[in-house]
């Protein structure tokens, strides 16, 4: 009897400290990407649907991004301790003084393309000369700028909506575009890939890897271990995601209906394929997460040769590695 | 046996023809009239787009007036104040088809303080509310395009959230001001339209069962389906990109390109094969499509396939039963026929032949084949009469022949105390009555008469003729007149009363035993040889006597020769010398004088029986056609 009794109060101890500690060990944080749910984020959604941040013993809450939820800002006000941005746009942000550190720098090559119709006969970035170019605004302008400026180009700037119609339409001769979104819109409004000519700035000396995980230098320093989950989890999601794409679909496409945003899974289909190769590059061998100091002053001098920013910010303090895993 | 036979051939000819010439007769029918309801449907197809097209144009043209005139109306007079914006509001409220409408400018072009400015009317739950474009408006599609293509355009579908999420499409036009010289655009007029109605349009064109209408924008996108997923979410190149269709992706280009055509296609909804016609609106390019779902367009042809090959098939089981009934009506009849004359072949004239009902070939074989039986029959009958007839003619004949050669002395040797002489006859009758004949009898104790003779003709009235001749020469001799005188008797009672003009060849003779000497008279018969012991052979001299028989009154002479002892005489009649071989060769005197001259030396039986051998090996296998007598008289003296 007394055996059995103590049986069981040990089993009653177990359970109830276990449900304490679970409560209190989940840390609560919150992460916000650049925009709308969509598999350009695959990993992150994947990750906390499937649990991987709990695992990791976070609480997260997901803020949907977009223009309305800035990540720079919410990031900056702390409304946010975790935020994906672009390289470039990080290092604007520590230029400025604001001390935001890459923590993992997810995606090694920049989307960002420039596309014409073959029929106007744009073949090479001289033939841009004298075109009409559309861009998007200022942070999607520089690897452009860029260019034109490396080949010595004068081209018309017409600033370029969301929306690809005024390329689809002849209204600029070529377009910006991402990779893994607009160039795909484009191909599903009736244009075959042989009818484009495209020019991914990878392809002309300007990589700029795009999204990395980023946040307070402050949070990394007083919670290293979150972050360091944080990441893990985050990887983790991502793996999952391009070893199970069509769940990593399904989940995704949950999202955007949550939000109320039409999509098709074909587009998230590519998007989350493009995104596989921008992760994973296929003449690369970075580990996941890992910031290449070429990369960085790459960018780094290019905004500085741009006036973007004045001075280039130390890589050491910049990028914090901050991940379990090192492997590819 | 049957089936191996004319049945089987029939059923497979008949109807392997009949099945081909069903399947050519079907299977033109089913081309024609699918290709003539292919062209009926192709036909409705496009005169449908065509209807459904210019009834979206009118619409969307007669939008397209208003902000066109707007947009006249902003070029050619000022635009101080507030004027017009209460232009738009008027615009809008007096146009029920437009859901809102603004006036955009270029920045700074109403006046040098606004950077924007675009006044905007729109309705708001049955009323018509006003506010100013609260936004940077100058990079919207409804704006940025039209302005950088220089013409009015129509923007892609979008949704509209503020008007209660209907979809919408604005038209926008630019307006122009000539300042120093230089042409330049100073800002937008617009007019927005609910796409509602489109859906109405396009919704309620209902083809067949499961046909429908579909129209998609100029970027491809779904702005009326059934399927309600795909409305302003997909475009058909995303749904061929999901469906993995290229032909889908293709024919979603030739769609937007402004293309119109009748194609075969894949139902998105219902998976179905059928026949899209596809044309493009004149007013914004976008393109509309029907679907015509091809089962359901081809149903009455089909019901009316599965008819006529029901049909074809009871016509073929039909067919079959008639042939087999033919068949068996021509086959049964036959097999009985061929039934009936195994038996008649047996010798069973009596069986009984079937009775055929029809007046067909079969019929007119079956009565050849009764009147073969009759006459089988009758013919049978006659000939069993015919012989039963000349069986007792034969077996008379050879009675005749019996008593005939019963008349002849054949017992040998028939004087067996007379040492004297020795003498042996022998007659090879033909198979026919013949007419040879010989005789010998003693007139006393010294004479001994001797007869040889031959017949004229043969058969019956031949041998009547000898037995007459042997009577006649037996009754006149035992009278003991002179040989010539017996001869002439004989001659005289042949001839008188011999209506028939027979005649008989005769040698007669009368030996002396005693003197050996012999008186002969001979009658045109065949001379005799006579064979001295020394084996000299000579034939006997003539008596010029001529056949008996012949002529009345005649005179016989006789002459005498005398036997030495050992001496022969030899007779026969012509069956002897003019038997005949195959070669039509006769066996002559010449033969017979070498073959008597062999033979001389041997006792008078085999002398007789060894010519009688070489007769036979002579003629081989040639018939006998006359009697052949031969007869030898030796004489050996006192």
């Amino acid at each position: 009897m007394r055996i059995i009794k103590t049986c069981l109060f040990l089993i009653f101890l177990i359970i109830a400290s276990d449900a304490l500690a679970n409560d209190i060990r989940l840390q609560k944080t919150s992460f916000v990407p650049q925009w709308v749910p969509q598999a350009q984020f695959a990993g992150y959604y994947i990750a906390d649907e499937l649990g991987f941040y709990r695992k990791h013993g976070i609480n997260l809450s997901m803020i949907n991004g977009g223009p309305d939820n800035p990540p720079s800002e919410l990031l900056k006000n702390g409304l946010a301790q975790f935020a994906t941005l672009w390289l470039s746009s990080g290092i604007q942000m520590r230029a400025e003084g604001i001390k935001v550190v890459n923590i993992s720098q997810i995606m090694q090559r920049s989307s960002l393309m420039l596309v014409a119709k073959k029929s106007s006969n744009i073949k090479t970035p001289a033939d841009m000369n004298g075109k009409k170019v559309g861009l998007w605004g200022p942070d999607f302008q520089i690897q452009p700028k860029a260019f034109f400026k490396k080949y010595n180009l004068d081209i018309k700037e017409i600033r370029q909506s969301f929306s690809v119609n005024l390329f689809l339409r002849d209204g600029v001769d070529v377009a910006s575009a991402m990779w893994f979104n607009e160039y795909h819109t484009i191909l599903n409004s009736g244009l075959n890939p042989d009818e484009l000519k495209t020019f991914f700035f990878h392809e002309y000396g300007l990589n700029f890897p795009e999204d990395g995980i980023y946040t307070l230098e402050n949070t990394f320093k007083n919670y290293p271990g979150l972050c360091r989950a944080f990441v893990d989890a985050s990887i983790e999601g991502w793996k999952y995601a391009f070893a199970h794409p069509d769940e990593a679909l399904d989940i995704v496409l949950k999202n955007l209906h949550k939000a109320h945003i039409p999509a098709t899974r074909v587009h998230q289909k590519w998007m989350l394929m493009r995104m596989k190769d921008l992760i994973f590059p296929d003449d690369s061998d970075v580990p996941m997460g890992q910031l290449v100091p070429e990369d960085y002053y790459r960018v780094a001098s290019i905004l500085k040769e741009n006036g973007l920013i004045t001075q280039v910010p130390d890589f050491k303090s910049f990028y914090q590695k901050c991940s379990s895993h090192g492997d590819k | 046996m049957i089936n191996r036979g004319i049945g089987l051939k029939l059923i497979l000819l008949i109807l392997t023809s009949v099945t081909l010439i069903f399947f050519v007769i079907f299977g033109y029918n089913y081309v024609v009239s699918r290709d003539l309801i292919i062209k009926t449907a192709e036909e409705n197809a496009r005169n449908l787009a065509k209807a459904t097209v210019n009834r979206i144009d009118t619409v969307l043209i007669s939008v397209e007036k208003i902000p066109k005139n707007l947009a006249c109306f902003m070029e050619f007079f000022f635009y101080e104040g507030g004027q017009i914006i209460d232009l738009v509001g008027s615009v809008v409220e007096s146009n029920p088809e437009i859901f809102g409408s603004t006036i955009a400018f270029e920045p700074y072009s109403y006046n040098r303080n606004s950077l924007f400015f675009a006044p905007y009317y729109y309705r708001n739950n049955g009323k018509i509310d006003f506010s100013y474009i609260p936004y940077d408006y100058f990079y919207w599609d409804w704006y940025q395009i039209p302005k950088q293509l220089n013409r009015p355009t129509w923007s892609e579908p979008y949704f509209d959230e503020g008007a209660g999420n209907i979809v919408m499409s604005t038209y926008s036009v630019p307006f122009y001001r000539t300042l120093l010289g230089e042409r330049k655009m100073m800002g937008i007029v617009t007019a927005d339209v609910s796409l509602a109605w489109l859906q109405e349009i396009a919704g309620s064109i209902k083809i067949a069962q499961t046909g429908y209408g579909f129209l998609i924008s100029k970027n491809g996108t779904f702005i009326t389906h059934p399927d309600s997923s795909l409305v302003m979410n997909e475009t058909i190149f995303s749904a061929a990109e999901e469906r993995n269709s290229m032909e889908l992706r293709e024919l979603g280009r030739e769609m937007i390109k402004g293309n119109s055509g009748f194609v075969p296609f894949t139902s998105l909804v219902t998976g179905k094969r059928c026949w899209m016609v596809y044309a493009p609106l004149a007013s914004n390019g976008w393109s509309f499509a029907a679907l015509f779902p091809q089962d359901e367009l081809m149903e009455d042809i089909t019901r009316l396939n599965h008819i006529v090959i029901s049909l074809g098939i009871a016509g073929f089981i039909f067919l079959f039963a008639v042939i087999i009934l033919i068949a068996g009506s021509i086959t049964r009849p036959l097999r009985a026929l061929s039934k009936a004359s195994d038996i008649i072949a047996t010798g069973n004239l009596d069986v009984e032949l079937p009775v055929i009902k029809t007046r067909d070939e079969v019929r007119k074989l079956a009565d050849s084949f009764s009147y073969m039986k009759t006459s089988l029959t009758r013919y049978i009958k006659e000939l069993t009469e015919t012989t039963a007839a000349r069986q007792r003619i034969e077996s008379e004949l050879q009675i005749a022949r019996d008593i005939q050669m019963g008349i002849l002395p054949k017992v040998f040797p028939p004087f067996p105390n007379r040492t004297e002489f020795d003498i042996y006859a022998v007659l090879e009758p033909a198979k026919e009555v013949g007419g040879d004949l010989y005789d010998f009898f003693f007139l006393d104790n010294d004479n001994l008469c001797i007869a040889v003779g031959d017949v004229s003709g043969k058969g019956v009235p031949a041998s009547l003729f000898m037995a007459i001749t042997m009577t006649l020469i037996k009754a006149k001799a035992t009278k003991g007149l002179p040989i010539g005188e017996i001869l002439s008797m004989v001659n005289n009672n042949l001839s008188q009363d011999n209506p028939s003009l027979m005649f008989v060849t005769l040698f007669f003779s009368i030996f002396n035993i005693s003197t050996g000497e012999i008186e002969y008279c001979n009658g045109g018969h065949n001379p005799p040889y006579l064979i001295r012991s020394g084996g000299e052979v000579k034939p006997l001299e003539t008596t010029n006597g001529i056949a008996l028989g012949v002529m009345e009154d005649f005179s016989y002479q006789s002459k005498k020769i005398v036997l030495e002892k050992g001496d022969m005489v030899f007779l026969f009649t012509d069956g002897v010398t003019e038997a005949m071989n195959e070669k039509d060769e006769l066996f002559s005197e010449e033969r017979l004088e070498r073959e008597i001259a062999r033979l001389k030396e041997k006792p008078l039986k085999e002398m007789t029986s060894g010519m009688m051998e070489e007769i036979k090996n002579f003629c081989q296998d040639a018939p006998q056609t006359d009697d052949i007598t031969m007869m030898i008289l030796k004489y050996f003296g006192k």
